[in-house]
This record gives C-alpha cells, structure tokens and sequence, in this order.
C-alpha cells in the first residue's frame, strides 16, 4: 500500500492506484467469476427448493407425487446425467492433452446423454400433463414444474452451448480461450448435476415418502 | 515497506490455478463410482421400502444427498480450500450459508402459519 503515499508527491501528481500491480493473465480471473456466477444460480435454486418444500403438500384434491412420479424412470434419467458427467470430465482430459478429435467426440457423447436426460424429462412431462396434471392443477404442480422445468432449461442451454464449443474447437483448434471456454462449461454442467442430487433427493424420493 | 507489501499480494494472488488443476481419468471414475452408489442406494432404500419408517428413510437419503454433493465437488469439480486462494471455498460457504438460512427459514415459517391457519372442525361449519 505504500506505492500509494499521496502525502509525497505534489498535489497535481496524486496516484489512486498501485503504480507497480503485478500483470494478470487474460481470462486469470474467469474461473473465480464464472464460479460466483453459479453460486448466484445456486441461490435461485435454493428460491424453487424453498417454494417446492411450502407448496409441495398442497395437491389441491389432485394428483400427488405418488400418483405421478415413475422412479424407475426418474432412475434412468438420473444415470443419464451423472453418465454425462462422466464423459464431461473425459471432455475435459482430452483437452488438457490437447486432442481436439477426442474433445470433440466426448463433447458429442455427452450433448447425446443431455439429450435422453431431456427427452426423458419432456416425456415424462407430456405423460403428466397429458393425465391433467399440468401445472395449473395445484400448488404443488405449479412448484413441481418450475423447479424441474428450471433445471431442464439450464440443461437445455448447456447442450446448446456445447454444440457451440464444438463449432469453436472446429474453427479454432484448442486455444487458449476455447480451454477456458471449456473449463465454464465443465463448471457449469457439474454444477447442474449437483442440482439434480437436490431435485431427484427431495421432490422424488422424498415425494414417494409422503 | 515497499516490498514487504508487494509480497503480501502476491500471496493472495498466488493460486491462479482454476479448480481443475489436478484432473485425471482416476479422479472422474472414482467419484462416477461414489456418485453411483451414492445415487442407487436411495432409490433402493424408497423402492424397496426397506425400512418402514419414512421419516428415518427420508434422513439417510438426506444424508447421502449431501455426500454425494460433496463427491461431486471434490471429484468434478475439483475444488479445494487453496483455489483461487481460498476465494472459490469462500464464495460457497457463503452460499450454502444463505440457502440454508433460506430454505429453513422459508419452511419454518411456512409451517407455523400453516398450522396457525387450519381451522378447528366447529369453526370450519361456521364458514360460507
């Protein structure tokens, strides 16, 4: 802090930064920053948890959790995500090594799992609302869908920004920027799984419990 | 004064490595091998109805779930108390800080107005 001494320079010359900060790399700070980016979407979660756990309960003399879900299903589409989490992190290695082919190839496996774990979910959705329980029906439909639906959107984009890293890498090869583009996008797509730990634990298995 | 001051900085500064320094094919198959456990064991438990009680089941499950939380972290994500100089922990516990004050608050008080507002069965005949 010493660099920044006002007192022994003259007034007209007063510095109110550090005159030696030491340079910091391109992108340096994106890992910290796109990590407060996804506490703040944790933070979002934490709302729909919070109305899914006050709203759950509430079927308005209609369907319960027990008469919609299908955990068996709800079992698929949890492997499908945590299998793409797998080949994510594979994604990952390859481009740490600098083999673009294999980052490729893992980065099309895993848009492949996203998409089951999404057309899983939708299914499932038609399914539910094709029998009335749409979420109109009650208080706890309503919350049911926006928390499960939020995290299906946040899929959704992840694949869509995949499919975009691909079209990066096509261009780009592995450089310096499509890494770090990766390394969000890994954050990213993990950070979503865990979700799905909170979503899978407390609207289906707990809803199964009631 | 001058120096002394330079170094504290590059202290703070000094782990530029993001989180996932030390990535390798072991550490992804070891936490698909915890998170699947992790993931199977609950369903099983519910599925099965293994054990009667619900509200017990519903804690082990809870329990698992923050496990599994934590192995996703360690494995995939890779984090550790030194990234970013300790800024990425920091950020967390903020958060988890913040989710818990909201998720408990949100159910506790949701409850007690619940249960506040349930009317008696004589007073439910008196309604229009």
């Amino acid at each position: 802090m010493s660099e920044v001494s006002a007192a022994a320079q003259p007034d007209d010359k007063r510095v109110f930064y550090l005159e030696n900060e030491h340079p910091h790399a391109d992108g340096g700070s994106t890992a910290l920053g796109f990590w407060i980016y996804l506490m703040s979407d944790c933070l979002i979660f934490a709302m729909l948890f919070a109305a899914y756990g006050v709203l759950g309960g509430n079927y308005a003399a209609g369907p319960s959790p027990k008469d919609l879900f299908d955990l068996p299903l709800v079992a698929v589409n949890t492997s499908m995500l945590l299998l793409s989490s797998l080949t994510n992190g594979f994604a990952m290695l390859a481009t740490a090594r600098g083999r673009v082919a294999a980052t490729q190839l893992w980065l099309g496996v895993t848009i492949l799992f996203g998409l089951a774990f999404v057309g899983i979910e939708l299914r499932e959705f038609a399914h539910m609302i094709g029998e009335g329980a749409t979420p109109q029906r009650s208080a706890f439909l309503s919350s049911f869908f926006t928390l499960v639906g939020t995290h299906g959107l946040h899929v959704t984009f992840g694949m869509i920004w995949m499919a975009t890293l691909m079209v990066q890498i096509a261009q780009r090869g592995l450089i310096e920027a499509n890494r770090r583009r990766m390394m969000c996008m890994s954050m990213f797509w993990h950070f979503l799984d865990i979700i799905w730990i909170g979503v899978f634990t407390f609207v289906y298995l707990m809803g199964m419990l009631r | 004064m001058s120096t002394h001051a330079h170094d504290d900085r590059g202290g703070a500064h000094g782990g530029h490595d993001h989180g996932n320094g030390e990535a390798t094919p072991k550490s992804y198959l070891t936490g698909f091998i915890l998170a699947a456990l992790l993931t199977a064991i609950p369903f099983w438990l519910v599925m099965a109805g293994t054990i009667d009680n619900p509200a017990i089941t519903a804690l082990i499950i809870t329990a698992l779930a923050a496990v599994q939380i934590v192995v996703h972290m360690v494995f995939f994500l890779h984090m550790n108390a030194r990234s970013e100089g300790g800024w990425t922990v920091m950020a967390l516990a903020f958060t988890v800080i913040f989710v818990v004050i909201a998720l408990a608050g949100s159910l506790w008080v949701m409850y007690h107005l619940d249960a506040n507002m349930m009317l008696a069965p004589h007073e439910m005949s008196q309604t229009p």
